[in-house]
């Protein structure tokens, strides 16, 4: 167990060094940072002095080390566009779209878990193709396109909610529907899965026959063991919500991490930039890890099988 | 088939039910309108500092012009200057001007405006080791003296005649002690001016609220602001900007699209005003030396390109209400810019096909245009010079990307809009693109010693003639194609009384409910 740990914590280490190496070119290859900073009709020499001042003259290789051990150090930098050091201002915004992450995953397992189980229950009936259907076309339809559907009905129609802002609970309804309904396919579908499997098992027949009511067995027997899979798949699609929150939250104008780093690309504001990258790549990384670590714990074969 | 007896509906109305319920429970959003007076306002950029001197958004202006005051105020109506925090002023010679201040004005703080706050903040902006953002505003100044405590002299470096444009727009004054204890930083974290509204709440990113000035002084030009509160939040995305209108979230929103301004209209509580700004829009050719288009160095293929974009159409049709086809590459209110002894280029494509034919191009060529906004406008021109047998393929870039190429020689053809940074004096607008600075991509001798004249004497009549020369051998020699003024359309509550200005400054002591 500690080899494969030990192996797969290697891995998660070369894998966020690579993000850190691929992001820091991505940014640098999107046009000089200096003349982005500088802003419009900025003179030639007000250019070459920022360009000296934030040290974006030196060859790239120098510039990437010397970010990375500042990072080692606990260094975060400064903000070029907001004039603050880059740390407490990620952790700042990190609040919100956490927030918005677990509510999303809320909304994300209370529709797929009952859809899911509804569409085992009735495989192969309209029902199993309704929910599949829901499903479809929440993995089709583009976030921000069912983002402005849920503003149109929900704040411009009816009036219920605020389009955007973050100040109260009601502000975060309408992004966590629309990031969780995008994200709940994968769970129906797993859930349905897992479920077709159980509901077939003999201990199932046997509580069937001993007379149990049919929702004590479906949620009580067969559920609780068709939903471990998904416990796994909740710690990665987590990684994806806290990265993936860019559209939602420029959209819903929440002032959290993914407008950050909308914000961040607008001003090229490359130590911010970088740090959010580097931060959504540990955190995923380190949930990848930790779902393949327990998946391993739970389930030996993973772990001789890597072995 | 079901494997067991449960009853879909019961499963299915459980469901339905609980999410309506959930729905239900939310209670409606707080909605702007006029009985709290209070204005929401929502803009798309977030400062990155609230202090004037160092941002260069938009928004940052608008702040700026409503929380501190300048020494001299610009009429937006007539473009008359008279006094705000100075009474009076005199120009001593040609870089020395001296200004009377006025007394009894407090900051928002309670410190009092004197000769110390002019003099501390215009030296301290002049000094390039400040790091002022926005340069091109202060660089002009060389320094500043104390002559008694309200009293000051102001040195230019070089001749400066805007000088007066600039000390009515962003250069404004900060309170000495407070500016010297906190710097730009606190002045960010904690702003405090002395203009009609102060800072009552900022959250960085997210939101600044103002609050109406009760103690601004009653013999101010900017006196007489009637709504007690402006919030603006930034909001980046139009859509979301549109919606809270539409859903009175918001009582004032700007820069929005013309076909979205068009279907605001129709809604009953809203109100479209759209109006002209001081940005303009204008090809420029590349005709220097190692040019990607050699095309361009022939005048009558230039004369053809000019002759060939129907701007009369373009404007009316996609650029929309307020704008209006320019003839010389400069904002016609701005001091010194001129049509005259300049060639009016009717839309023309007959005679463009004939001038390509002369200059040995009688199938047309293959070219490159750059732009950084306005795609639309630019895919027009591209239609209608697809017409005379020109094949422009669009290179739509950021702007820091498209400069690069610029100054890199490598642009053809670039769609360059311009707002002058709001200053009324074209020594703001022309010179960028033709007067031999890095943005220069024709280097005309004539018009840089024309461009020259202009900028550096006081006397007006021989900068009316220097600039009439150059923005005249400019259009003679087809050395751009002047395009138009672009508009910016305000979408607002149809209950807000507000008037919209070229200088796209927003005027929140002028505004009011209906």
């Amino acid at each position: 167990m500690l080899q494969f740990i030990l192996r797969r914590l290697a891995l998660a280490i070369l894998v966020g060094l690579t993000v850190s190496v691929i992001a820091f070119l991505l940014l640098r290859l999107s046009g000089d940072p200096a003349i982005a900073i500088a802003g419009e009709g900025a003179r030639e020499a007000d250019i070459e002095l920022i360009r000296i001042t934030y040290g974006f003259d030196r060859p790239l290789p120098i510039q990437y080390f010397d970010w990375l051990g500042q990072i080692l150090r606990g260094d975060f930098g400064d903000s070029i566009y907001f004039r603050s050091p880059a740390g407490p201002l990620i952790l700042d915004k990190l609040k919100t779209t956490v927030i918005l992450g677990i509510s999303a995953l809320a909304v994300a397992l209370a529709l797929s878990i009952p859809l899911g189980v509804l569409a085992a229950i009735y495989r192969n009936s309209w029902i199993d193709r309704l929910c599949l259907a829901i499903a479809v076309v929440g993995q089709a339809l583009p976030n921000f396109f069912f983002a402005l559907l849920l503003i149109m009905l929900f704040s411009i129609k009816l009036r219920w909610l605020p389009v955007s802002g973050s100040s109260t609970w009601q502000h975060f309804v309408m992004p966590a529907i629309a990031l969780g309904y995008y994200i709940a396919p994968p769970f129906m579908r797993l859930i349905r899965a897992g479920m077709v499997e159980v509901l077939e098992a003999d201990y199932i027949r046997t509580a069937r026959a001993k007379g149990l009511p049919s929702g004590k067995v479906i949620f009580k027997h067969a559920l609780r063991n068709a939903i471990i899979p998904v416990v796994a798949l909740t710690a990665v699609q987590l990684g994806y919500l806290l990265g993936g929150s860019v559209v939602a939250e420029t959209i819903f104008a929440l002032d959290g991490l993914g407008y950050l780093a909308y914000q961040s690309i607008t001003f090229k504001d490359f130590p911010v930039m970088q740090l959010i990258v580097l931060l959504l790549s540990v955190i995923y990384v380190t949930l990848t890890l930790a779902s393949d670590i327990a998946n391993a714990w739970l389930d030996p074969r993973i772990r001789v099988a890597q072995a | 088939m079901p494997i067991n007896n449960a009853k879909p509906s019961v499963l299915l109305r459980s469901l339905t039910a609980s999410v309506l319920c959930g729905l239900m429970a939310l209670s409606a959003p707080a909605l702007a309108n006029k009985q709290d007076n209070t204005l929401r306002f929502a803009y798309d950029q977030a400062p990155e500092s609230v202090d004037p001197f160092f941002n260069n958004v938009r928004i940052g202006v608008i702040i700026g012009a409503n929380v501190w005051d300048t020494l001299i105020y610009r009429d937006p109506d007539t473009n008359e200057y008279s006094g705000l925090l100075a009474k009076s002023w005199k120009q001593i010679d040609d870089k020395t001007i001296e200004f009377e201040l006025r007394e009894g004005v407090t900051f928002h703080n309670g410190e009092e405006f004197d000769a110390d706050s002019a003099v501390y903040t215009l030296n301290f902006v002049a000094d390039a080791d400040n790091k002022v953002t926005t340069q091109q505003n202060v660089n002009w100044i060389e320094k500043a003296e104390k002559l008694d405590k309200y009293r000051i002299r102001l040195t230019t470096k070089g001749i400066f005649p805007a000088a007066i444009e600039y000390l009515a727009g962003p250069v404004v004054m900060h309170p000495a002690k407070y500016y010297q204890e906190v710097g730009p930083k606190g002045m960010n974290a904690k702003p405090v001016g002395s203009g009609p509204y102060k800072v009552s709440d900022y959250q960085p990113g997210k939101s600044i609220t103002l609050e109406r000035n009760t103690g601004y002084f009653t013999d101010s030009p900017k006196h007489g602001a009637q709504i007690d509160k402006i919030e603006i939040r930034f909001i980046p995305d139009r859509q979301t900007q549109i919606a809270e209108a539409l859903s009175g979230g918001m009582d004032f929103i700007m820069h929005v699209p013309k076909d979205q301004a068009e279907q605001a209209d129709q809604v009953p509580h809203l109100q479209v005003v759209s109006g002209e700004t001081m940005r303009i829009s204008l090809l420029q050719l590349n005709i220097q030396d190692g040019t990607p288009a050699p095309e361009l160095k022939d005048i009558r293929v230039r004369k053809a390109l000019i002759h060939g974009i129907d701007r009369e159409s373009i404007t009316e049709n996609i650029v929309g209400a307020g704008s209006r086809v320019l003839n010389t590459m400069c904002f016609p209110s701005q001091f010194g810019c001129t049509d005259e002894g300049a060639p009016v280029y009717k839309y023309d494509p007959e005679l463009s096909k004939k001038l390509l034919a002369e200059a040995g191009f009688p199938n047309g060529f293959d070219i490159e245009i750059v732009a950084y906004r306005e795609r639309n406008q630019v895919e027009a021109m591209i239609g209608n010079l697809k017409a005379i047998g020109i094949n422009a393929k669009l290179n739509f870039l950021q702007y820091a990307a498209m400069r690069e190429q610029n100054r890199a020689n490598k642009s053809a053809i670039s769609n360059q809009t311009w707002g002058s940074f709001s200053v009324n004096d074209v020594s703001a607008s022309t010179p960028v693109f033709y007067g031999g600075l890095q943005d220069d991509m024709t280097h005309d001798a004539e018009v840089i010693a024309a461009m020259d004249r202009g900028n550096n004497s006081v006397d007006p009549e021989v900068r009316k003639a220097s600039y009439r020369e150059a923005l005249a051998r400019i259009a003679e020699q087809a050395y751009g194609v002047p395009l138009w003024s672009l508009p910016v359309y305000y979408v607002a509550n149809a209950d807000l009384d507000f008037a919209a200005y070229p200088d796209e400054l927003v005027r929140f002591w002028r505004m009011g409910w209906k």
